[in-house]
C-alpha cells in the first residue's frame, strides 16, 4: 500500500482572525485524521524517532495504539516516558528531534509525531475519568525548586516512585515558563493547570510564594528533612544589548512583556496589570520567545510588528511552525539587521510633555553573513553606513537571559560556570553539593521545554538511585 | 491566603497592616521588600518591609493609597485575607562598620526608613534622622523616630508642623556643622533622594538610596525594575533595592516611573467609582 507522502495538515484558526484573539492557533487532529496519520508510520524496527526524543517516548508503540483506535492505550505508552504530553505535543521542536529522525522523512514528510501526541493527550484529558493510583510511600522526602517543565517532570517521576515531593514556586502560580512565558494561543493555561492537578493527585505538594534562596535556603530544606533537592529555578535576568535608549518607556524585555500578558493577564480588558498596546512594535531576536512576543503584540492590537534579526531566515532559531504561523499572521521579518540605537521623544521646550521619554523608533544597521562561528552558524557582519530608522513605539528585547543569581548566592558549595549556570554531571544532574541536583535553564541558560523535561527526568532517576543507596547503608 | 492581623490608619492616605506570614517574618531584614497580590487577578506590587514580629509570624507593611491596588488593599480589614504575599526579597541594608548615620525619610518613605534607623540603633550606631512631609496631616511615625534617634528634625513643606522647608536644609546644616556621618541613607520620593545626593556629594558623604521602581515578579526574571547605576544596567529586585546614590541615574528612573501614568489614573478613577457605588 502506498504511503501518503505528506503529513495531514493541522486544522488551525484562520490567520486574519487568530491574529486578533488569544485563542489557541492550532485546533488539533480529529480521531479520523489521527488514525490516518498514524497509519503513515512504518513501525520500523530500529525506532530512530525514539533516540531523537530527549525523554525517549516509545513513539512507534503509542502510534500503533492510535492506529488501532486504542487512544487510552496510546496515552499510557506516552506517559511511561513523559509527564506532560499535552504540553510537549504543542511546544516541542519536533522538526529537530523525533520527526527529524523519522525513516519516512528521508523520502517524504515525516510522521506528524507531535500532532499525534497532542491528540492523544487532549483526548485523554477531555474524557479522563480514571482515578490515579497513589503509589505507596517509601518514606523519603525530596524538595523541588521551581515548578517549570524540569521541576514538574522531576516531581512527577519521583512521586510515582513513592517519594514525598514538595515543589517550591516563587510566583503565585505553578508552571514556570509554561504560565509566564508561553502565550495562551500556543499553550492554553488550562492545559498546564490540568497537568499540575494530575501531579497533585500523585501526592505532589506545591507551595507557591516561596523563593528558595530568600524565603528558605537550600541548606534549610535539608534541615527540614528533605534528603535531596532538585534545582529547576529556570532562566533569570533578561539580557539587553547595551545600546543607547534601552531605558526609554516602551522598551521591554520579552520576559516582562510576556509575563505581563500571560501570567498577569494584561491582555484582558479588565486586567489590573498594565501593558503597552503599541501600534508599531519591533521585537529584537529570532527565537521562540521572540515569535511569542511578536505575535502577542499583534494580538494586543498592533498594526505592524517587526522581527529584527541579525542573521537570515535560515538561521532563525525558532521552531519552524512558529515562524510560519508568524508570517501567515503578517509579522514582518527585518532580517540581517542589527539594532544600534533606540530613539525617544524629547520636547526641548516642554520638559513636562507627557510624550517625553517614550520610544519613537529603532535605528538598525544592515548586515551580511560572514564566516561561520564556533557553532557553525554564519556570523553577521555589519555594513557601515547602512543605518535606517524603523518607526515604532515599542521595542521588545528577546535576546536571551542569564541564570538567576538567588540560589547560587545563598548556597555554599554549589559551583557555577562563568555564565552563572549551575555545573552538573550531565548523565545524572548531580551538582558539586551533596544531595543537590539541577537541570533546565538554571543549568543550560535559555533552552527548550523538552530539554528541561529531559533534565528533570535524568535527575529524578539519579535522585532515586542516590536515596536507594542511602537506604542500603 | 495570608491573614491581616492588624490594621491602623497612620494618616488619611497611609495605612499600616500586619500580615501573617511566618516564613517571611523569620527572614526579613531592614531594607528588604515583599510582593503581594490583594486578590485573584490582582496585580503584583512591591512594598518594603516596615518591621516584623517573629514570635507572631507577622510582617508589617505601610502603604500609601495611590492606585487601584492600594485602594483594594485598604478596603480589607483585620481578619480578612489577601491572596499572595512573598518575600523577603532584595538585599538587606548594609550596616557593617557604620558608627554614625543620618537617616532621611520623605513621606511614606519614612515607613521604610524607620526599620533602618532602628536597626542602626540596635547595632549601637549614633542615629540622626530627618523626616519630611507635605503638611502636618501627613506626618507619620514621628514618635517612633524620636525613640531611635539622637537627633530628629521634622520638616513640612508648608511649615504646619516642625520646621518649614525641605529635608536637605537640616542635612546640609548638620554636615556643615561638622557631623561626620559614615553614611547618609535616603528613602523617599525620587526627587527627594536626588536632592539628598546633590547635598551630600560636595562633602563626599557616602549616600545610600532605596529605589522602588515598577516591578512584576521581583525575583530577577522580568527585568522591569532595571535602573542605570554607575553606567551599568542593574535590577532593583536582586541587586537592590539599596544603591550607591552617587551612581544612580535619577532622571532616567523618574522618567521610567511614569510609564503607566495614564493606566494608573484610570485605575484610580475606577477604584473611586466603585467605592462611590458601594456607598450609595
Amino acid at each position: 500500500m502506498a504511503v501518503e507522502q505528506k503529513k495531514h495538515p493541522m486544522p488551525v484558526q484562520e490567520p486574519k482572525i487568530r491574529a486578533r484573539n488569544f485563542e489557541e492557533v492550532a485546533l488539533g487532529y480529529t480521531e479520523n485524521i489521527a488514525i490516518a496519520e498514524a497509519k503513515r508510520c512504518l513501525n520500523c524496527k530500529n525506532r530512530p524517532c525514539v533516540s531523537g526524543c530527549p525523554v525517549n517516548v516509545p513513539i512507534p508503540e503509542f502510534i500503533s495504539k492510535v492506529k488501532e483506535g486504542d487512544f487510552e492505550g496510546a496515552y499510557r505508552q506516552i506517559t511511561l516516558a513523559s509527564s506532560l504530553p499535552a504540553v510537549c505535543g504543542r511546544v516541542c521542536p519536533q522538526e529537530t528531534q523525533c520527526e527529524s529522525k523519522c525513516t519516512l522523512g528521508i523520502k517524504f514528510e515525516p510522521v506528524g509525531i507531535g500532532r499525534l501526541e497532542r491528540f492523544v493527550a487532549d483526548r485523554h484529558n477531555a474524557l479522563n475519568t480514571e482515578t490515579v493510583e497513589i503509589p505507596q510511600s517509601n518514606g523519603h522526602k525530596v524538595a523541588v525548586v521551581g515548578s517549570g517543565p524540569s521541576g514538574l517532570t522531576c516531581a512527577g517521576d519521583l512521586a510515582k516512585k513513592g517519594y514525598k515531593v514538595t515543589v517550591f514556586e516563587a510566583l503565585h502560580l505553578a508552571g514556570g515558563v509554561l504560565v509566564y512565558g508561553i502565550p495562551e494561543f500556543r499553550l492554553p493555561k488550562s492545559i498546564v493547570a490540568k497537568e499540575v492537578e494530575t501531579l497533585k493527585k500523585y501526592g505532589v505538594d506545591i507551595q507557591t510564594n516561596v523563593v528558595i534562596g530568600k524565603t528558605l535556603t537550600v541548606d534549610e530544606l535539608f534541615e527540614m528533612g528533605y534528603e535531596a533537592v532538585f534545582v529547576g529555578s529556570g532562566a533569570g535576568l533578561p539580557r539587553f544589548m547595551g545600546i543607547p535608549g534601552e531605558s526609554l518607556k516602551g522598551v521591554y524585555s520579552a520576559n516582562e512583556f510576556l509575563t505581563r500578558s500571560n501570567l498577569m493577564k494584561a491582555y484582558r480588558d479588565d486586567a489590573r496589570t498594565p501593558i503597552m498596546r503599541a501600534k508599531k512594535v519591533a521585537v529584537v531576536g529570532g527565537g521562540n520567545v521572540a515569535m511569542d512576543a511578536a505575535r502577542t503584540a499583534l494580538r494586543l492590537g498592533a498594526d505592524e510588528v517587526y522581527i529584527v534579526y541579525r542573521r537570515s531566515m535560515e538561521e532563525l532559531p525558532a521552531r519552524k511552525e512558529e515562524v510560519e504561523h508568524a508570517e501567515e499572521e503578517g509579522i514582518k521579518f527585518e532580517i540581517l539587521r542589527n539594532p544600534v540605537e533606540i530613539m525617544g521623544y524629547n520636547n526641548p521646550d516642554d520638559r513636562r510633555d507627557p510624550k517625553n521619554g517614550f520610544v519613537t523608533g529603532i535605528k538598525v544597521r544592515k548586515c551580511e553573513l560572514g564566516a561561520p562561528d564556533e557553532k557553525g552558524r554564519r556570523r553577521p557582519v555589519e555594513i557601515e553606513g547602512s543605518e535606517y530608522i524603523l518607526d515604532v513605539d515599542c521595542v521588545i528585547m528577546a535576546i536571551g537571559t542569564s541564570p538567576n543569581p538567588l540560589i547560587k548566592n545563598t548556597t555554599k558549595g554549589l559551583d557555577v560556570n562563568s555564565h552563572g549556570g549551575i555545573i552538573v554531571e550531565e548523565s545524572t544532574g548531580k551538582t558539586s553539593k551533596e544531595g543537590v541536583y539541577a537541570g533546565g535553564d538554571a543549568v543550560t541558560g535559555a533552552a527548550t521545554v523538552i530539554l528541561a523535561m529531559g533534565a528533570g527526568k535524568t535527575a529524578a532517576k539519579a535522585i532515586d538511585e542516590y536515596l536507594s543507596q542511602k537506604d542500603k547503608k | 491566603m495570608y491573614k491581616i492581623l492588624t490594621k491602623r490608619e497612620l494618616n488619611p492616605t497611609v495605612t499600616l497592616m500586619e500580615i501573617e506570614a511566618p516564613l517571611v517574618a523569620n527572614k526579613a531584614q531592614a531594607g528588604q521588600f515583599i510582593i503581594l497580590r490583594v486578590d485573584e487577578d490582582g496585580e503584583r506590587i512591591p512594598l518594603t518591609v516596615a518591621g516584623c514580629d517573629r514570635a507572631r509570624g507577622a510582617v508589617t507593611i505601610i502603604f500609601q493609597i495611590v492606585g487601584g491596588t492600594t485602594m483594594a488593599l485598604n478596603a480589607k480589614g483585620e481578619g480578612d485575607y489577601i491572596e499572595d504575599f512573598v518575600g523577603p526579597l532584595g538585599v538587606a541594608t548594609k550596616t557593617d562598620g557604620i558608627k554614625k548615620v543620618c537617616v532621611v525619610g520623605g513621606g511614606v518613605g519614612c515607613a521604610i526608613a524607620l526599620p533602618v534607623a532602628r536597626r542602626f540603633k540596635e547595632l549601637g550606631a549614633e542615629v540622626h534622622s530627618i523626616i519630611g512631609f507635605r503638611n502636618k496631616d501627613l506626618v507619620i511615625l514621628e514618635d517612633e523616630f524620636r525613640a531611635c534617634s539622637e537627633k530628629l528634625e521634622v520638616m513640612t513643606d508648608d511649615g504646619s508642623h516642625g520646621k518649614k522647608g525641605v529635608v536637605t536644609a537640616p542635612l546640609k546644616e548638620w554636615i556643615e556643622s561638622g557631623e561626620n556621618y559614615d553614611e547618609v541613607i535616603a528613602i523617599g520620593p525620587l526627587i527627594m533622594m536626588k536632592f539628598v545626593v546633590a547635598t551630600t556629594k560636595p562633602f563626599n558623604v557616602p549616600t545610600t538610596v532605596s529605589m522602588n521602581p515598577i516591578m512584576i515578579d521581583g525575583t530577577g526574571m522580568c527585568g522591569g525594575c532595571r535602573l542605570t547605576v554607575g553606567g551599568k544596567t542593574k535590577f532593583a529586585c536582586v541587586d537592590g533595592p539599596d544603591f550607591n546614590g552617587f551612581e544612580v541615574d535619577f532622571d532616567e528612573a523618574m522618567a521610567r516611573s511614569s510609564a503607566y501614568a495614564d493606566f494608573e489614573r484610570h485605575e484610580r478613577e475606577r477604584g473611586c467609582n466603585l467605592f462611590k457605588k458601594e456607598a450609595n
